[in-house]
C-alpha cells in the first residue's frame, strides 16, 4: 500500500520543494519506489530543484485531462530508477487539477510506488488543498520566523479537518515538523525563535531540523537535491530526517552553535 | 545624537517576543477553527480573546476607548504562567 506524504506550509519560499526534492531522493536512496508530484500548477519548479526540466514533455495536467498517459509523462532519475519525477503543469487555468482527476492518478500511482510525495503549493488555495486532501502523513515545513509559523497553524488546521481520512472518519493525517533555515548562532543571541520555541507554539512532532546553509542555493543552481550534497550540514540533516521517517532512531543535529577550534578560526575552516 | 543608544548592543533579542506574539495568535487561530490543541484540550489561552472583549465592554461602560485600549498577554517564563492586562485610557482633553 503507497504511503501518501503532502509536503505543505501555508507561507511561500520556505522550503516546501526543497524539501519535497531531498526527503523524495532521499527514499528513493533507500530502495523505496517513490514518486515526487509538483501541484503548484501555473509555477512548476520542482523540476528545476530536480535537475529535469528540460525532459518535461508532459505534466500532471496533460495526464488528469487524457491528453498523455503517465508512463508519457513520469521522468525518471537520471541517478536513480526508483524515483520518478511527475511535473506540474504550467497553464494559468486555475481549474485545471479536479479532485477526481487526482485522486485517479494517485490511485495509478499506487499500484507501482512505495511513496507519493506530493509537493504543495503556497498558500490555502484549491492546489494546497488538493495537495494535502488525499494525504496520509504530512511535512509541515517551518521557518523560525513569525509569519511562516502563524501560517503553518493554519495549515494544521486545515490537515485536522480538510482531508479526506477525516471527513471519512478514517483517522488523521500524521503531522511532521520540518523545521528549515535555523540559525543557531542567532538562536543564541535571542534573535530567532529556537526548535522548542516553535515546537511549543505548534504542538507537532519534530521531524527534523535543516540548518540554514549555503548550500541550498548552490544546489538549486546545479539542480542536484541538496541531501545529495553529504559534505554540508544541510544535506546531513535532510538525510537524518529521511531515515528518521522510515523509523531510525537518530538524534537531532546542528541544534546548537559549532564551537570553532582554535586551528578552525586561525584558517577560516 | 543618541550617544547611549550608540554603545548599547545593537541586537535586541527578540525571539521571546516573538513567542509571546504567536502564541496569542495562534490561540486565536485555533479558538476561530474550533480546533483543540494536539493534547486533546481546548487551547490553555483560548478564552484570552473572549476575556479581552469583555473587559473591553466593561470599561467602555465607564470611558469611551478605541478597541486597542485593552491589551491582555499570557507570558510564560520557567513554568510560570503571567496574565498581564493593560487598559490605556484616553487623554483628557481640557
Amino acid at each position: 500500500m503507497a504511503k501518501i506524504i503532502v509536503v505543505t506550509s501555508g507561507k511561500g519560499g520556505v522550503g516546501k520543494t526543497t524539501t519535497s526534492a531531498s526527503f523524495a531522493t532521499g527514499l528513493a536512496a533507500r530502495g523505496k519506489r517513490t514518486v515526487v508530484i509538483d501541484f503548484d500548477v501555473g509555477l512548476r519548479n520542482l523540476d528545476l530543484i530536480m535537475g529535469c526540466e528540460r525532459r518535461v514533455v508532459f505534466d500532471f495536467v496533460n495526464v488528469i485531462q487524457g491528453e498523455a498517459n503517465l508512463r508519457q509523462a513520469l521522468i525518471k532519475d537520471k541517478q536513480n530508477d526508483k524515483l520518478c519525477i511527475l511535473a506540474a503543469s504550467q497553464t494559468r487555468d486555475k481549474d485545471a487539477l479536479s479532485q477526481d482527476g487526482v485522486e485517479r492518478v494517485l490511485n495509478e500511482l499506487a499500484k507501482d510506488f512505495d511513496y507519493i510525495v506530493c509537493d504543495s503549493p503556497a498558500g490555502i488555495e484549491r492546489g494546497a488543498h488538493l495537495a494535502m486532501y488525499f494525504a496520509d502523513e504530512a511535512l509541515v515545513v517551518t521557518n523560525p520566523e513569525v509569519s511562516s509559523v502563524r501560517d503553518s497553524d493554519r495549515v494544521l488546521g486545515l490537515l485536522a479537518s480538510k482531508t479526506r481520512l477525516t471527513e471519512l472518519g478514517n483517522g488523521r493525517v500524521k503531522e511532521h515538523l520540518v523545521l528549515t533555515r535555523y540559525n543557531p548562532q542567532r538562536v543564541e543571541k535571542g534573535e530567532m525563535l529556537s526548535v522548542q520555541d516553535v515546537q511549543d507554539i505548534l504542538a507537532v512532532p519534530l521531524l527534523g531540523v535543516i540548518p540554514e546553509s549555503q548550500s541550498v542555493l548552490t544546489s538549486s543552481n546545479s539542480g542536484s537535491p541538496v541531501i545529495l550534497d553529504q559534505t554540508n550540514d544541510a544535506g546531513v540533516a535532510y538525510d537524518d530526517l529521511v531515515a528518521r521517517f522510515l523509523g531510525e532512531d537518530r538524534p537531532h543535529r546542528f541544534l546548537d552553535v559549532q564551537k570553532k577550534g582554535f586551528l578552525s578560526k586561525l584558517f577560516g575552516g | 545624537m543618541d550617544w547611549f543608544g550608540w554603545f548599547k548592543s545593537k541586537n535586541v533579542p527578540t525571539a521571546n517576543t516573538a513567542r509571546d506574539r504567536l502564541m496569542m495568535v495562534v490561540a486565536i487561530q485555533r479558538d476561530q477553527d474550533g480546533r483543540r490543541n494536539a493534547t486533546g484540550e481546548a487551547s490553555a489561552v483560548s478564552y484570552l480573546p473572549q476575556l479581552r472583549e469583555e473587559l473591553l465592554s466593561v470599561v467602555r461602560k465607564y470611558v469611551l476607548v478605541p478597541d486597542s485600549a485593552v491589551q491582555v498577554n499570557l507570558q510564560r517564563e520557567s513554568g510560570l504562567e503571567v496574565l498581564e492586562m493593560n487598559i490605556t485610557l484616553p487623554e483628557r482633553e481640557d
